[in-house]
C-alpha cells in the first residue's frame, strides 16, 4: 500500500500532503492535550510494533501479498490522534528503507495514518455502539474497523489515481482491482488487529484507549483529569 | 503502576523485535496489493527510483550483509529500535509541551 514516487503526479501529491499535514496538525494538538506520562513509552511501542508487523507480508490470492497497515490498531490502543502520529512516524522511518516515496509521503500519510486512524477509529466507535460492551465485542469492533479501513485506503488510492495517476490505466479497473485485493488483505488486517487488541485487553485492559466504558476506572479518571478546568 | 507500564512496554518491544528480527525474513516476498495492481494494470513502470534507493538500509536489508535473511532481520531490528526512539522522543515532546504551556488554569 506504500505509494512510490511517480504513480501520482506532483499536484495531487502536494494536495494530499496539505490534507495530511492538516490532519497531523489536529492530531498533534489533540495528543498534546490528552497524552499522559505513562502513554509516552506506550505510544512509542505502538509505533515500533506497527513497523515490525508491517514487515510481515502474508500471501493473499494470486501471487500477491499484503501486510498490516496498523492505523486502527494504533488508534484503539493509544487513541486516534496519537495513533495517526504513530503510523506517520512508521512511514517516516520507512523512508530510510526506501519504502514509500518521498514526494508520495503525504499520500501515504493521508491513506494510512489519517484515513486509517481517524476514519478507522470512527468506524470502531460506531461498531462499539451496536456490539456487546464486552472485551469480545471490542475485539470484533477493532478487527472489523481495521479490515474496512484497508478497503478505505485502497479506495482513497483509486481516487488519487483518478485525479493524478500516471500510466493511463483505466480508472474503473484500477479501483475495482485495488478494492478487490484489499478486501482480502483487510481480512488479514482484521485478524491481526483483533488478535493484538484481544491480547492487550487480557494483559492490560487499562492501557487500551478504546476500552472506554469497558474498564471505566482508569480511563475515565484519565479523561476527566486531562480536561482543562472549567470546560 | 508506572513500573508495570515500563514492563509492558519492554515486553512489547521484545515481541516487536522478535517479529522483525526472526519472523520478517520468512515473510512473503510477493508484490503487495498496490504493486500487484500496478503491474497488472501496467503502471508499475511509472514508479521513480527512491531517493534513498542506494541507502544502507534500502529495501529492508543492511548493506554489506550478504545473507539475505540475516540482512532483512537486522534491518528490521534497526527499524524497530529507530521507530521506538523517534516515537518516544516525539510523544515525550508532545507531552512536555502541555506541561510548559502557561495557559493552564491555576486559579
Amino acid at each position: 500500500m506504500h505509494i512510490p514516487d511517480g504513480f501520482i503526479n506532483a499536484g495531487t501529491s502536494l494536495g494530499a500532503a496539505a490534507a495530511a499535514a492538516a490532519g497531523l496538525g489536529v492530531a498533534v494538538r489533540k495528543t498534546s492535550a490528552y497524552l499522559e506520562d505513562r502513554q509516552v513509552p506506550l505510544a512509542g511501542l505502538v509505533a515500533a510494533f506497527v513497523f515490525a508487523v508491517q514487515m510481515l507480508n502474508f500471501p493473499v490470492a494470486g501471487g500477491t501479498s499484503g501486510h498490516l497497515l496498523g492505523g486502527v490498531l494504533a488508534a484503539v490502543l493509544v487513541g486516534p490522534w496519537a495513533g495517526a502520529i504513530c503510523v506517520a512516524v512508521v512511514l517516516l522511518v520507512q523512508a530510510l528503507f526506501a519504502d514509500g516515496g518521498i514526494t508520495a509521503l503525504g499520500l501515504n500519510v493521508l491513506n494510512m495514518a489519517i484515513i486509517g486512524s481517524f476514519g478507522g477509529y470512527l468506524l470502531f466507535a460506531l461498531l462499539r455502539r451496536i456490539l456487546p460492551r464486552t472485551s469480545g465485542g471490542l475485539t470484533v469492533a477493532a478487527g472489523v474497523a481495521a479490515g474496512l479501513s484497508v478497503v478505505a485506503a485502497a479506495a482513497a488510492f483509486a481516487i488519487e489515481y483518478a485525479i493524478g495517476g500516471a500510466g493511463g490505466a483505466p480508472i474503473g479497473t484500477v479501483a475495482a482491482a485495488m478494492v478487490g485485493v484489499h478486501t482480502l488483505i483487510g481480512i488479514g488486517e482484521a485478524l491481526i488487529t483483533g488478535a493484538t487488541v484481544g491480547m492487550v485487553l487480557k494483559v492490560r485492559p487499562d492501557l487500551v484507549y478504546g476500552a472506554n466504558g469497558l474498564v471505566p476506572e482508569p480511563l475515565l479518571s484519565r479523561q476527566l483529569q486531562t480536561k482543562p478546568a472549567g470546560s | 503502576m508506572k513500573s508495570s507500564v515500563k514492563l509492558f512496554v519492554l515486553g512489547g518491544l521484545l515481541v516487536a523485535i522478535a517479529l522483525a528480527l526472526l519472523v520478517s525474513p520468512f515473510a512473503s516476498g510477493n508484490p503487495d496489493g498496490l504493486n500487484k495492481v500496478a503491474i497488472d494494470q501496467g503502471f508499475d513502470d511509472t514508479a521513480e527510483q527512491h531517493a534513498l534507493e542506494d541507502g544502507p538500509l534500502a529495501g529492508y536489508g543492511v548493506r554489506g550483509i550478504d545473507n539475505q535473511r540475516a540482512s532483512k532481520g537486522l534491518s528490521g531490528l534497526i527499524g524497530v529500535v529507530a521507530t521506538f526512539g523517534v516515537g518516544f522522543l516525539l510523544f515525550g515532546a508532545l507531552r512536555a509541551s502541555r506541561a510548559r504551556r502557561p495557559t493552564v488554569d491555576r486559579t
